[in-house]
């Protein structure tokens, strides 16, 4: 098994996070991962993205240009990266400030109102996991049991008290999922 | 099996660091390396295994307190990265003249001048050449992992020990920003004071016992005796081109082409590889891990084998191509791709630019 991943949004939207704790939960169950960042002279408010791999062989590129999933978060990463998953592969995204929704016929379309959500439960810095847990309802690469110790590995000890909170957003996103396309 | 840790290149380079040992560590914060500082900082091994860690005035300074620092046998590492590494020249020169074991850390960015701060391989020419003035050169190992990153400090301090040279990690910025698992090799201490003496009797670090005065220079105006001193240089990275040459090879038994890249070029091109070969296309990989001394026979040993043609895969305008045709001595064909200014080839590029350049060509 190699999953190839995208994720893109703005910058303060947890991405790199996200990407993170799916890496360590990768490791917890024995696998190799690649993390492998967006960087530069980037801002609060700008774009953001992560090239996540986790797989059974030894990883070769970390850098991609066609993806099994891209997760999208906002419409400029919307514009990139939906011509970038690979024929067959996934599409998942947050319609909130998508203008305009994806038209692929070939690919695989999920969404979650994760932005919608977070704010009701009152905290939208738990969006990303939200978007976590739906992406894992549809590719369930990793174990939850997992990604709760790859949480722990990732979050310093003082923030453990709200891994639980994590944990229910991650189940939020599982429930909240919705098909659009499937091919 | 010690702990898995997902850390960054950068990360897990300082770590390594820390418990290869290190005496001392001189740098000036510069992207994208700046994470190494940073993390030493952060760690404190000063409380622990007494080493040093300082943040110089500027990278001019940093080189010079390795020159003093190696000269007295401790072991010391500068980090930095294009930019810094060209001010460092100077006195990387002398530390080669005077033979001191020291080590010094590229995390390569875009150039030429300050350039960018995205991945680059363009500072090739200036590792493996010399760099600095006069005939030198640098035992330069090019991780593309960062678990690489980690191990390649132990092995970079040996070297650079057992031939008194000065050597280098040539990495890159995707390298040292991105994050996988990584397992470190088990701390080792730091010499005390009377182990340095007693291993490295060149070392100028007090009152020898049998009064013979040290002195460490590169400077000699009896111009026989600077040949002769040059002559006894060449001798030893002849020898170091003899022993030290380490390579990877994979999937190049039945090859008809080979891709050679070092680093993130070599992430990529493995990724090509697969692609070309699930076209039906018999293609290796051939990785330097020493970018010098270089494969030259192992390149060779290929031709011989019967190989088509080889790409060189570099982000530069081609600079580790002129080795592979030095090696293939116009046998068969040799190009060059590049990207160039701190961007990145993709996996399916290096597939086209092997069909068109080498199979089509």
């Amino acid at each position: 098994m190699t999953e190839e991943i995208i994720i893109a949004g703005f910058g303060g939207q947890g991405v790199l996070s996200m990407g993170k704790i799916l890496a360590y939960s990768g490791i917890m169950q024995d696998q190799e991962v690649s993390w492998m960042p967006s960087y530069g002279p980037e801002m609060r408010g700008g774009t953001a993205n992560v090239t996540v791999i986790v797989s059974d062989e030894r990883i070769s590129s970390p850098i991609l240009r066609a993806y099994d999933t891209a997760i999208i978060l906002n419409q400029q990463s919307m514009d990139k990266f939906e011509p970038e998953v690979k024929p067959g592969g996934t599409l998942l995204y947050d319609p909130n400030g998508i203008s305009r929704h994806p038209s692929r016929k070939d690919i695989n379309i999920f969404k979650v109102e994760g932005a919608k959500k977070a704010a009701e439960m009152g905290n939208t810095k738990i969006f990303n996991m939200i978007v976590l847990g739906a992406y894992l309802k549809i590719k369930p690469i990793v174990k939850l049991e997992n990604v709760v110790k790859g949480l722990k590995k990732s979050l310093p000890e003082r923030h453990h008290k709200l891994i639980p909170l994590n944990e229910d957003a991650i189940l939020l996103g599982m429930k909240n999922v919705e098909v659009v396309q499937e091919v | 099996m010690g702990e898995l840790k997902l850390m960054k290149g950068n990360e897990a380079l300082a770590e390594a660091i820390i418990r290869a040992g290190t005496d001392g560590y001189f740098g000036y914060p510069i992207t994208p390396q700046s994470e190494v500082l940073e993390y030493l900082m952060a760690s404190k091994p000063w409380e622990t295994t007494g080493m040093v860690v300082l943040q110089a005035e500027s990278e001019v300074a940093s080189i010079n307190m390795l020159y003093g620092g190696g000269g007295t046998g401790k072991k010391v590492v500068t980090s930095s990265s294009s930019p810094g590494i060209s001010l460092m020249q100077e006195g990387l020169s002398y530390i080669a003249g005077a033979e001191i074991p020291i080590l010094i850390v590229n995390v390569v960015r875009g150039g030429p001048g300050l350039g960018d701060i995205q991945p680059a391989q363009s500072d090739y020419f200036q590792s493996t050449k010399g760099g600095g003035h006069g005939d030198y050169r640098l035992i330069v190992l090019a991780p593309s992992s960062v678990q690489e990153m980690a191990d390649f400090v132990p092995v970079a301090y040996d070297l650079a020990f057992k031939y008194r040279n000065p050597a280098m990690i040539l990495s890159d910025g995707a390298i040292g920003q991105m994050m996988e698992k990584v397992e470190f090799f088990e701390p080792v201490p730091r010499l005390k004071d009377e182990e340095v003496k007693a291993r490295y009797p060149w070392a100028t670090n007090g009152k020898p016992v049998n009064g013979e005065r040290r002195i460490l220079t590169s400077l000699d105006l009896d111009p026989q005796k600077l040949e002769d001193h040059n002559h006894h240089i060449q001798e030893k990275y002849r020898k170091i081109e003899e022993n030290e040459v380490r390579y990877e090879a994979l999937q190049c038994d039945d090859a008809d082409y080979i891709l050679v890249a070092y680093g993130t070029s070599a992430r990529v091109s493995l990724k090509s590889v697969k692609l070309l070969r699930e076209k039906g296309i018999k293609v290796g990989l051939l990785r330097p891990i020493t970018l010098w001394p270089f494969c030259t026979k192992k390149i060779r040993e290929l031709v011989g084998q019967g190989v088509k043609g080889f790409l060189s895969v570099e982000m530069s305008a081609g600079q580790m191509v002129e080795d592979v045709r030095l090696a293939v001595n116009g046998k068969v064909k040799v190009e060059h791709f590049g990207r160039l200014g701190g961007m990145i080839h993709s996996p399916e590029e290096v597939v086209e630019a092997l069909e068109q350049k080498i199979i089509g060509g």
